[in-house]
Formats: structure tokens, sequence, C-alpha cells
């Protein structure tokens, strides 16, 4: 189908040159930072979060916050990409790879399934958060994360839409099968590949 | 509905504008002829895709003003920096068109069985997904209580305002306005805080159903309040506009 004209409608914007590239389909550049959650931010003490590994009910591992600060962390620069079609360019966190973390197990799941504080989930193919394309951040633009963009730490996979970056993560569910969690449960896209503009389920 | 059944593609369609009305001074209400649109359900949004003349195009989305089973309206706020509400709010006339796909998002939504009490805390032009809810729940004849908490900055912002107050038989409507207010300003002033809702917000152990539009910081803070005022988190809905 061709696109029908809308009449009197022209561009202003025009992401410059060397953004061109970078913007997936259906995506416009934004300076601020936008926030997309379903329910209030959840407040855990630094004493009481764990980030744990789990597998049928069985904690594998975890890590307390002072435990996931002491492990290598990365300084990663990135463009994030909005299912509501806000892009952000050159975002600068630092977080621990989620490689780091599962490479301390055993384990041969094909899935994870990602929660978090306020019992938010995102499910993700294990191949996707084990190849080093996926962290767990804590600092963003060189400050501790702030609670409404996920802090004290959220799931980094900024090669996927940004819902699959959990916020307020607490830990990974290793699956032997696919399953869908919070906002794939309602209507948005299992896997959310930006660049094939999967956003809602069926595209 | 959970929403883990295969679906088809959300496909665009073309859209014509049937009527546009203008809200305030900077809101307007757009609604389409959509020949082919599956229905939707009140909160849920859709996706616009404009395209020029030298094939450039724009893509947003936007909360759906119209009830279920009514056509489909949306309503836009022009903001003065961006590329697509100022031509939805100044240029757009009846007969133009656009292409739409949607309805979408499964979550912010309200229908009779989804019960109550409800509470409706409305930032600016967050009002619009709540209107929607407001007008399904007259329509269908619920008799869930309702109750709007509308936060805007002068009397003369506040969006839908002859249809809110014709509410008033069946729900509670009320007003905050933060910046300025007409002489003899019977209603609430200034940002909603817990004084507020103390007077508007039904007590936790009715177990009401709390759906919150606005702005980001309106919204982390009313829904903040209500989390300190026992609402569990699984029953405050949210919904955020972005700086985009």
């Amino acid at each position: 189908m061709t696109s029908p004209v809308s009449r009197g409608f022209h561009r202003i914007s025009r992401p410059a040159g060397a953004d061109a590239g970078k913007l997936p389909p259906g995506q416009h550049v934004t300076g601020d930072y936008p926030v997309l959650s379903a329910g209030p931010t959840p407040h855990t003490p630094l004493e009481e979060w764990t980030f744990a590994v789990r597998q049928g009910g069985t904690t594998l591992r975890s890590w307390t916050w002072q435990e996931l600060l002491a492990l290598p962390a990365e300084t990663i620069t990135v463009d994030i990409h909005c299912v509501t079609r806000w892009s952000k360019l050159g975002t600068v966190w630092q977080g621990v790879p989620v490689r780091t973390l599962l490479d301390q197990i055993d384990h041969d799941a094909q899935y994870v399934l990602a929660f978090s504080d306020g019992g938010y989930t995102t499910n993700l193919p294990v191949r996707d958060v084990a190849d080093g394309r996926a962290w767990v951040a804590f600092d963003y633009d060189g400050r501790p994360l702030a609670p409404e963009h996920g802090g004290p730490a959220r799931l980094l996979v900024p090669h996927l839409y940004f819902w699959k970056s959990a916020k307020w993560v607490r830990g990974l569910e290793l699956l032997d099968h696919d399953q869908p969690g919070f906002w794939e449960s309602y209507g948005y896209h299992n896997y959310g590949d930006p660049w094939r503009e999967q956003r809602y389920a069926g595209d | 509905m959970a929403g883990t059944a295969v679906r088809g593609r959300l496909s665009w369609q073309v859209a014509t504008v049937a009527a546009v009305t203008e809200e305030t001074d900077s809101v307007r209400t757009i609604a389409l002829n959509l020949p082919d649109w599956p229905g939707h359900r009140a909160g849920q949004h859709l996706d616009v895709r404009l395209t020029a003349e030298d094939g450039y195009s724009a893509e947003r989305s936007y909360s759906i003003a119209s009830a279920d089973g009514e056509p489909v309206a949306i309503t836009v706020e022009r903001l003065d920096n961006g590329e697509v509400s100022p031509y939805l709010t100044q240029e757009l006339r009846e007969g133009d068109q656009m292409e739409v796909r949607g309805p979408i998002g499964d979550w912010f939504t309200w229908g009779p069985h989804d019960g109550g009490p409800l509470l409706l805390i409305a930032g600016g032009s967050g009002v619009v997904p709540l209107r929607a809810i407001l007008r399904h729940r007259k329509r269908s004849g619920s008799a869930v209580p309702a109750r709007l908490l509308y936060s805007s900055r002068s009397l003369a912002e506040v969006i839908y305002r002859e249809e809110l107050n014709e509410y008033r038989g069946t729900a509670e409507v009320r007003y905050t306005l933060t910046r300025s207010r007409p002489p003899g300003w019977g209603g609430f002033s200034g940002r909603v805080d817990d004084t507020m809702l103390a007077r508007v917000a039904w007590p936790a152990a009715e177990r009401p159903l709390a759906f919150i539009c606005g702005p980001t910081p309106f919204v982390e803070a009313v829904a903040e309040l209500l989390v300190a005022r026992h609402y569990p988190a699984s029953r405050v809905k949210t919904e955020r506009f972005g700086g985009a």
C-alpha cells in the first residue's frame, strides 16, 4: 500500500547526517529521557538488594549489592530505542556483563525471564544476554541510576526495544522454554528488534 | 485479557479526518473515519503515520479519546517544538488523510468487569485515556463508583470541561489548578498532595483501582502517594507522557 500524502505535512527536524543511519524505522531522536513503566516506582534498600539467578524455584547463585559492584564493570556507550518511538543516541552506562554472571553457573537454559521489584518481567533468549550484549547497569551518565529510570540497577539490552531492559531488575529465571513477560503478555512483541520494527504482537 | 494468544499484525490503514473540535487554545480532538477499525477498549492507544509529499514520514502514538464502540477519536496537545503535534493541531482539517494502526496496549484499560471503585488522576492532557474510561463507564451503564481528580495549570486549559461536568451526576469530578485560579475558585489549588488525596482517594480497604496519566514527574509523585496510602502497586496503573 502506498501511503497517502498528509496534506500540508512537512519535515521540520532532520537528524544530523552522522546520525541518520542510527535511527531504526519509525523512531525519532529525543534529547530528553522519557519514562515508560506500568505502575509505581519501587524502592528497595541496597542492604536488602540481591541479584539472583534461579531455575525451577531454586536459587542457583545470588549476588549482594556489594558483591555485584565488586565484579569487573564495563562502560557502555549505546543508542537506546523505546517502543514509544523515541531514541536516545550515545547514552553512557556502567554495568556488569550478564555473561560474567551466567559464566559462574552451569546451565543449559535456552531462555531467561528477567524479574524485577514490582512484579515486572520480560523474556529474552539466552543467546541475547550471554554473548556480551547485555549488562546489569547501575550507573547512567556518570551518576547512580535514578529510581524512576530503574535504579538501583536495571538490565541493559540495547539491541532490543528498551522495555527488554528491565528496570529494578532483581534476577533471571532460567528456562528451557520461552515464556512471555509483562509487556509481551499485553500486546507487545515477543522479541522486540527495533531494526525489524517488532513493536507489537504479530509485527 | 492476557494477550498470549497469537495475533495478526496490526496493519496500517488510511484514516480520513471526519471532524475537528477545538478543546482549548492548544488542544484539539480529531475524529477519524476508519472503515476497517477492529474496535478498541477504553484506555488503549494507536499509532499515527504522517507522510509528506517528498516521502518523509513521521510516526507518533496517541491515546484514544473515545469509548469502546464509538468511532475513533484522538485528542492532541500542541508541543511548540514538535513536528507532528503542531501539524495536527493547526494545519489538519476535515477530509485530510493519515495512516493509523491499532489499537495498542492491553494494560492501561478499563471495562465494567474490571470493577473498582475507580480513582482516575489526570495531569494535563493525561486526561485523554481517562475520559475514554469515563465515557465507557457511562455508555455501558456501569454502577462502579468513580472519582476523577484532574490537575490543570488553569481552568481555561481544562480539556473536556463541559463533558466532565456532565458526569457529576454519577461520578465525582474534582479539579486542582496549579498556576492560576479564577476569582472565587472553590476547587483545589496547587499540585496533587497527600492532603488532597486524603479527601479524594478511596480508602485502600475498599480495594480501589487507580489509573494515573500525565507527565512523568506528576505520575511518579501521585503513584508514590497512593502506595504510601497502602494502595497495592498492582492496583495502580500508570501511563506517562515523555518529553518527546
